[in-house]
């Protein structure tokens, strides 16, 4: 959109209404629309009953516009655009909006379990201080049936969130992009400072990261706005027009490349810009955290592959290199910054970073194996990192959950399935064969070979080797080391959970035995909307 | 450029954005020449100028053009017109939070109220999809309304 | 490069296989059956105890009958069409490297199949009976089951990875079957050495596969056999070379056969399942199914022939000196798949020959252990042959099953044996110069021996004195033999028939070599310098001779109860299994330590510096980088800032320098 349509809109003739491939956009339509009954159900109903109805509407809206999204496509056929351009409806984005309703189904299980953590794992009230007698009051039912109180707002901006991913993935053009991004992120913010136990600490890693993200933000408008004076418009295949024709001033292309990359690495994790990482992964509520890091590095990569395959492939040579030193950066920084973290949560955190280094690789890599190997990861790193902290959130003692590392000693000998569950999670972390995660960074390796980035590939298998490390050291301490006396219990999952991670679990085993599933889906053909 | 003087309200950069294009010499996207595309940003520039003249002038003047009669409410630090904390006689040293949601729900509110500006003003040009559009822009905001207002963000007290 | 190319000419040089239609389109089901009866009964523990002997014999009988199917619905196909492939799925399609997973159901997996599921159901239904008392037979029966689907998967898979797959699933069932009764020392020790030679030969095998990958990209069959020629002559002899230590280390032949004698320290079905009729085949088959490879290479079938013919007489060799019933066995069982490695080193002259021997004594050899099992069950598990004795009379069924094995396995005229090992004996001599000579003489040789110490065993357990009955057990109790259950001697009676007949069904009319031939190329007829009929004479009369020794040896005279210690050199040697413990001590176990001193001195020295050295610094660096986490939101918003202007900086830098 630039100067002269605007003009149009305003001073000329009636605007023809764009067309609108109704059912292309419904999964988000109804993502949304549930999202906005869940806002009336905080509204209208009482607060007992609040938790009951907030988890079926969000289940049932995530379930139908799964559902919307299957009958979608089987229709599909051809890369098209939708909503005058705003929306690009192809192969990679609703590969990645399958993933991401899958992921955020079974994120919002977790979300919704209250077996592990009696009332559920957020707080009822942020501002009341925790064992206060109001806080106390709070946490009771109307005629005293047990625990309920619980912030169940939590529901409806996790739909906000998913919606904003979902437009995210598939935005055609900057504009769009940036309004996704903060439709994603503003959600995000507010879920992370929901805690129920370790309150400042949850709400200082939900003000970290609203700053930072705001931060970021300013960032990518910045470099959309100097990519708009480069180009003359925000649409992405624009951009890439202006690229190949190569009459315009490479300063504002560049510095505005820049500026775009830094506020999409900072959404995805990617060091040097991850600072916030280990923090907000830490003191977010844990269902929330396996929430962020399965679907906003989903979401966030998937834009980041379209913006450089669609947007910038012409240019590439000039700055791929220093996406390279990037990608090495952070693979660095999360497989040897791992090494020395104490905390389940913030090592955990580490390795997002490392496998976010893994995931620019294979972005890295410009061609048609380089996105179908980076989407496979996506979907293999989501359903294992999620059903990481469904495990996490189960270990226990009496202050919550056990993060800390010294407490997982000996778990093997408490609750040996947790302990081989974890560790076939953290071996899938790892890329070891049979699992989804070897498949992945084999893919991703491969293609980024291919494309003629060996040297990148040698020092990621380097990294993976360094990272390897800190995941054994988990299952050595699992399973050859005594049990402190005072240890943490295994809380019994309930349903949700269980399912959860158990979905988690057999889709790191199915796509590590039988990728072919998701490679099928993700091969040949994966073009981008023209 | 004239054009610069109409800022007025909140609305002002897309206001001005829309007033500034008819005056603006290319009607047709912009040119291939690198210098014309720079050269779009020449009035953000002078904007920019402008304003940081007008800060550094008024700060500069003030001192030397106005009457210097002290008090303390004048010495205090500025806080929105209400008297900064601590204020160790009322509240026990506390503000109203109260106060702060409800400037917070004004700002939101009130933005949001901008996008209603330039419908208004293309209304004829955006049609019945126009009138659709908004419509459904403000029932979302409404729900967000009705929240607030069940959930008490309303209520002083 | 001989005239045996030639020979192959239309199997392989055809376009890729068929697809497979109709009931072979659930293929996969072979190994299916199986491996969920083995997972119900590990999983299922305790709960699964009562019934689990029985889910596990119905998996394995139901694998046979749909195997069976399989086999006569492809007999209507014509020759060339009964190579079909079954794709599964593919593993990793990615553009440049696919790897899949599919069956491959032709003449030589599919007699395979029938063999497993055949003697692997009679021997699961065995165990019943035999197991009945072990409180832990359900494991035994979900281990069994596991080895059935492994075995199956080896056979049957299309590529060398998935025959990988079997290959280490049925060393990884044997290791669990050796030690099957682990409290006993011998019994975990025989299955750590089993698991560490079989490891020798694995690395072989991975080794070969390394190599087809690098050169074609591929380890599918279809697809390495058509481009065989594209081997340069030296990977040729590298990949026979290797295969051959595959085959080595998993058929128990020289120089890895140690393990196998003491394998049977297992309960005794799996002795005969596993370590007589079909694990141990694997490298038999392992070759017969690479024979486009070795076609290709006279050198690497002269090495494939001689590891045979060593291991022929080795076998037989040491076997006359044991006297432990099922280790006597277990030399033979060594011995004659040397006979079976010879074959399919002969080439084109041999495969199908060697398989029909694998088939054969698949069947004698099984029933020969089912009988040995037979006898120890009625004997409170007593196998020293000296304390046996004059026990026709007490076992008749057993007596009689055992005996038809014992006369198809020396070759007597008209019984299995007679007809698969003498078709090896004369296509050795076929070999042209020395090699016919010494091949076959050794082939022949091996034959007298065989005769030798399989007719010391017949009369040391089954005729002569009643010698058990002065004699107590070690925990004081008397010995009362008594004929086993029908549970148990039902399939040996089914294997007795299967060692009279099936030598002659085979070869009657070269019905199993034409049959066998789009797998292994049409039988070429061996023409040597002598007369197919005087070889045949010369092995009846040195049968005769052998069999006539033993009976002056131990069945004119009283056998010692205990051991001569004071005996001739060549019996000491024997004893010593051929120095074949000594020898790996020397030249495996002892330079393996000094080796692994060395490495460990470097190790501690060097790489464990190296190691500790980067682990320090890795560390190290991570501590020192970790307090750039301070917490504080100014200094991460620092580094954001910084490594935007780094990105920048460089983007301009890449751009203007």
């Amino acid at each position: 959109m630039n100067v002269s349509t605007l003009t149009t809109v305003f001073a000329q003739g009636p605007v023809e209404a764009p067309a609108i491939d109704f059912a292309a956009v419904a999964p988000i339509l109804i993502v949304f629309g549930g999202a906005c009954l869940g806002v009336l159900v905080e509204a209208f109903f009482p607060r007992h009953t609040r938790w009951t109805w907030q988890v079926v509407l969000a289940l049932l809206s995530i379930g139908t516009a799964g559902l919307a999204f299957g009958l979608y496509l089987r229709e599909f056929t051809n890369p098209t655009t939708t909503l005058a351009d705003r929306l690009a409806v192809d192969r990679p984005a609703l590969f990645l909006w399958g993933t991401l309703i899958a992921l955020a189904l079974a994120a919002v299980l977790l979300i919704a379990d209250r077996t592990i953590e009696p009332g559920g794992s957020f707080v009822a009230q942020a501002a009341v201080r925790a064992g206060s007698v109001q806080d106390h009051a709070l946490n009771i039912a109307p005629g005293g049936t047990g625990p309920a109180g619980m912030r169940t707002e939590i529901f409806p901006l996790t739909l906000f969130a998913l919606g904003g991913m979902m437009v995210f993935t598939a935005a055609n053009d900057l504009l769009t992009m940036f309004i996704a991004l903060e439709v994603l992120s503003l959600p995000l913010y507010l879920m992370c400072g929901l805690a129920r136990r370790r309150r400042l600490l949850s709400q200082e890693a939900a003000v970290k990261y609203f700053l930072l993200g705001a931060f970021a933000s300013a960032f990518f408008l910045y470099g959309l706005a100097l990519l708009y004076g480069y180009a003359g418009s925000v649409k992405l295949t624009d951009i890439a027009t202006a690229t190949t024709a190569g009459d315009r001033s490479d300063t504002l292309l560049f510095v505005g490349l820049g500026l775009l990359v830094v506020g999409l690495m900072f959404k995805a994790s990617v060091g040097p810009f991850h600072a916030w990482t280990p923090d907000v992964y830490q003191g977010a509520p844990t269902p929330v955290t396996a929430f962020m890091a399965a679907c906003t590095k989903v979401a966030a990569f998937g834009a980041i592959v379209r913006v450089f395959h669609v947007a910038f492939q012409a240019s590439s040579w000039e700055w791929r290199g220093v996406l390279w030193a990037i990608a090495i950066a952070s693979m660095a920084i999360g497989a040897v910054l791992g090494l020395t973290q104490t905390d389940i949560k913030r090592m955990i955190a580490y390795s997002s970073i490392a496998h976010a280094g893994f995931l620019l690789v294979g972005a890295l890599a410009l061609t048609e194996e380089g996105r179908s190997a980076t989407l496979f990861y996506l979907l293999a790193y989501g359903f294992t990192t999620l059903a990481v902290f469904g495990i996490i959130s189960l270990v226990r003692d009496a202050d919550g959950e056990a993060t800390h590392l010294s407490q997982w000693a000996g778990l093997a000998k408490r609750s040996p399935v947790t302990a081989w569950v974890f560790t076939f999670l953290l071996l899938a972390l790892a890329g070891i064969p049979l699992t989804s995660g070897f498949i992945g960074k084999f893919v991703v390796f491969t293609a980024a070979v291919q494309d003629g980035m060996a040297p990148l590939v040698v020092i990621a298998l380097l990294m993976s080797a360094v990272a390897a490390f800190f995941y054994l050291r988990v299952v050595v301490l699992m399973f050859f080391s005594d049990p402190a006396p005072d240890g943490p219990t295994v809380t019994v999952p309930g349903v949700f959970t269980t399912v959860a991670i158990t979905l988690g679990v057999l889709v790191t085993l199915l796509l590590g035995v039988y990728p072919a599933v998701a490679l099928d889906w993700v091969g040949p053909g994966l073009a981008f909307a023209p | 450029m004239p054009v610069l003087g109409v800022t007025t309200t909140v609305a002002g950069p897309v206001i001005e954005a829309a007033l500034a294009a008819p005056v603006h010499p290319a009607q047709q996207p912009p040119p291939a020449d690198p210098a014309t595309g720079l050269a779009l940003y020449v009035p953000l520039v002078l904007l920019f100028v402008l304003a940081a003249g007008f800060a550094i002038f008024s700060v500069v003047i003030a001192p030397f053009v106005g009457p210097r009669r002290y008090n303390r409410a004048k010495l205090d630090a500025y806080e929105c017109g209400i008297e900064p904390s601590p204020q160790p006689i009322v509240g026990g040293g506390r503000m109203p939070v109260a106060y702060y949601l409800t400037a917070m729900l004004f700002i939101l509110f009130d933005i949001e109220m901008v996008f209603l500006y330039p419908f208004a003003v293309s209304a004829d040009a955006l049609g019945v999809f126009g009138l659709v559009e908004i419509a459904l822009f403000i029932i979302t905001v409404g729900f967000a309304y009705v929240y607030v207002w069940r959930r008490g963000g309303l209520d002083w007290n | 490069m001989t005239s045996g190319i030639a020979a192959q000419g239309p199997y392989f040089l055809a376009a890729s296989p068929l697809p497979a239609e109709g009931i072979a389109q659930h293929a996969w089901l072979l190994i299916a059956l199986p491996a969920f009866g083995a997972a119900v009964l590990l999983l299922g523990g305790r709960r699964t105890n009562a019934w689990g002997h029985l889910l596990g014999c119905a998996t394995v009988l139901a694998a046979f009958g749909y195997g069976l199917a399989l086999f006569l619905s492809a007999g209507a196909f014509g020759e060339a069409a009964r190579v079909r492939e079954l794709s599964l799925f593919s593993w990793i399609p990615v553009n440049a490297l696919q790897v899949d997973f599919g069956l491959r159901l032709d003449p030589l997996s599919l007699v395979f199949v029938l063999l497993v599921t055949g003697v692997g159901a009679l021997i699961h239904i065995y165990s019943i009976g035999y197991m009945a008392h072990d409180p832990n037979r359900r494991k035994f029966f979900a281990y069994l089951n596991l080895f059935v689907a492994a075995m199956l998967l080896l056979v049957l898979g299309n590529s060398f990875v998935s025959l990988y797959f079997g290959w280490e699933g049925v060393g990884l069932a044997s290791y669990l079957l050796i030690a099957f009764w682990h409290h006993r020392p011998a019994a975990a020790t025989a299955a750590k050495k089993a698991f560490l030679m079989n490891r020798v030969g694995d690395v072989g095998l991975a080794l070969a596969i390394f190599i087809m990958f690098a050169q074609l990209g591929t380890t599918q069959y279809t697809e390495v056999f058509a481009r065989a020629g594209e081997f340069s002559s030296a990977q040729l002899v590298a990949l026979t070379l290797l295969i051959l230590l595959g085959a080595a280390g998993k058929s128990g032949q020289f120089p890895l056969q140690a393990w196998l004698p003491d394998a049977m320290e297992g309960p005794t079905p799996v002795s005969a399942l596993i370590h007589a009729a079909t694990m141990v085949t694997a490298g038999v088959y392992l070759i017969a199914r690479a024979n486009p490879i070795y076609n290709l290479t006279a050198d690497g079938r002269l090495a494939v022939m001689a590891i045979g013919a060593i291991t022929l007489l080795l076998g037989a060799i040491i076997g006359c000196a044991y006297d432990d019933f099922k280790k006597v066995l277990a030399y033979s069982t060594v011995s004659q798949i040397g006979y079976m490695i010879l074959a399919v080193g002969l080439g084109p002259f041999g495969y199908a020959l060697g398989i029909m021997h694998l088939l054969t004594h698949g069947f004698f050899k099984a029933g020969l252990f089912l009988g040995a099992g037979s006898v120890m069950h009625g004997m409170n598990d007593e196998g020293n042959i000296r304390r046996l004795g004059g026990l026709w009379r007490y076992m008749p069924i057993t007596f009689a099953t055992w005996g038809l094995a014992y006369l198809a396995l020396i070759g007597f005229p008209g019984l299995s044996g007679f007809f698969s090992k003498d078709a090896i004996i004369e296509a050795a001599f076929g070999q042209a110069g020395w090699r016919g000579w010494v091949f076959g003489g050794a082939a022949l040789l091996g034959a007298g021996i065989t005769a030798f110490y399989m007719t010391r065993l017949m009369l040391m357990v089954f005729f002569g004195k009643e010698r058990w009955r002065e004699l107590r057990t070690e925990d004081g109790r008397e010995y009362h033999p008594h004929e086993s259950p029908l549970v148990m001697t039902v399939p040996m009676i089914l294997l007795a028939l299967g060692s009279v007949g099936a030598g002659f069904f085979f070869a009657q009319g070269h019905r199993l070599t034409g049959y066998l031939a789009p797998s292994l190329g049409g039988l070429q007829e061996a023409h040597g310098p002598l007369p197919a009929l005087a070889i045949t004479g010369l092995t009846i009369t040195l049968v005769a001779l052998g069999a006539l020794v033993a009976w002056l040896v131990v069945g004119r005279r009283p056998v010692p109860v205990e051991r001569p210690e004071r005996v001739s050199l060549p019996v000491r040697a024997a004893r010593a299994d051929l120095y074949a413990n000594a020898v790996n001590e020397t030249l495996v176990a002892r330079t393996g330590t000094w080796l692994a001193r060395a490495l460990v001195f470097l190790d501690n020295r060097g790489v464990d510096g190296l190691v500790n050295g980067i682990a320090a610094l890795l560390g190290g660096s991570s501590s020192r980088l970790r307090r750039l986490q301070t917490g504080f939101v100014r200094s991460y918003a620092l580094s954001m800032l910084g490594g935007s202007v780094l990105v920048i900086a460089a983007l301009m830098v890449v751009r203007f320098a």
